[in-house]
């Protein structure tokens, strides 16, 4: 609790009893630098402007899970549309307007007997054409090299506690494709329509780390 | 019946895709992908060419042994053709 010790000098700190995070005065580094460079060299040259580079950086940032979460719903209201995202999951997103760019994607599905949960342990590649920017927990070194080796403790950790009996499969992105998970429909949803169940799925659900929620 | 693969044990300097924890442990191929650019060129700017990308499934056990959590849970990878061999 911030203020347990009324004797501790608040000076420098904010009126929460935190400290103030410190101004970024700090030089740029290598990789800043040249980031700047290039932008704006290929601003210089007519090859992009700023205003087409922010529309682009709105347009990351405009990606959600929820993009994700209406492409599973679909899944689970037609069968059909279920076997082509299973068979090319990017072709099925982009049927459905999604604009994800150049992405490889797999679906992998969860079952009553088989969960699976996604990760990139040489790096952080996550399908974020799809669903927006990773967790950080995603990126963290402790979740890439713990998911590897023991799945379950990990997804213990997420409170999901899976019976012996079902197989875990983890998937490593370790090259050029990226995965989400179609998570299994929470029973008790047979009246809902697509946009009730898109509200069921969470983010981490579509990773593996979690399930779906189920209707209230 | 599914087709064993060993991923060569070489440890390589550079940009390599192939994660070290799976390097000469064997598993079945899953799916093939088709050809992708070859990352160890790209990586330097260097005019790639295409190799084939499989899917490789490995057992827990295969990968950790004792360690495993639990031996049939199973870890999938995608492995460049040129970082496998046919194991028997």
């Amino acid at each position: 609790m911030p203020h347990d010790h009324p004797e501790h000098s608040h000076t420098g700190m904010s009126p929460s009893g935190h400290p103030y995070r410190a101004d970024n005065d700090e030089p740029l580094s290598y990789w800043q630098t040249m980031e700047i460079a290039m932008r704006e060299l290929l601003i210089e040259k007519g090859e992009t402007t700023a205003e087409e580079i922010a529309r682009q950086i709105e347009a990351m940032d405009a990606r959600s899970p929820a993009d994700g979460a209406a492409v599973v719903a679909r899944a689970w209201s037609d069968p059909a549309f279920k076997s082509r995202l299973l068979a090319d999951a990017g072709a099925a997103s982009r049927e459905m307007g999604f604009d994800i760019g150049a992405l490889q994607l797999i679906a992998v599905e969860n079952t009553a007997d088989t969960h699976n949960v996604v990760v990139c342990t040489l790096c952080s590649c996550y399908p974020r054409n799809l669903l927006g920017l990773p967790p950080d927990w995603y990126k963290s070194r402790a979740y890439r090299s713990r998911v590897v080796k023991t799945p379950r403790a990990v997804l213990r950790e997420f409170g999901l506690d899976l019976p012996e009996d079902v197989t875990v499969r983890v998937h490593d992105s370790t090259a050029d494709m990226r995965y989400i998970v179609l998570p299994a429909r929470p029973e008790g949803t047979e009246g809902l329509d697509e946009s009730a169940l898109a509200e069921l799925v969470s983010r981490d659900s579509m990773i593996g780390t979690g399930v779906p929620r189920t209707p209230e | 019946m599914a087709e064993r693969v060993r991923v060569k044990a070489m440890m390589p300097p550079g940009h390599v895709r192939t994660p070290a924890y799976l390097r000469g442990k064997t598993g079945v191929i899953e799916r093939r992908l088709g050809a992708f650019g070859n990352p160890e060129e790209l990586a330097y700017g260097r005019k790639a060419d295409r190799r084939e990308l499989l899917r490789v499934r490995f057992d827990m056990a295969e990968v950790w042994g004792e360690d495993a959590e639990r031996p049939g849970d199973t870890l999938d990878a995608e492995i460049f053709a040129h970082w496998l061999e046919k194991a028997d």
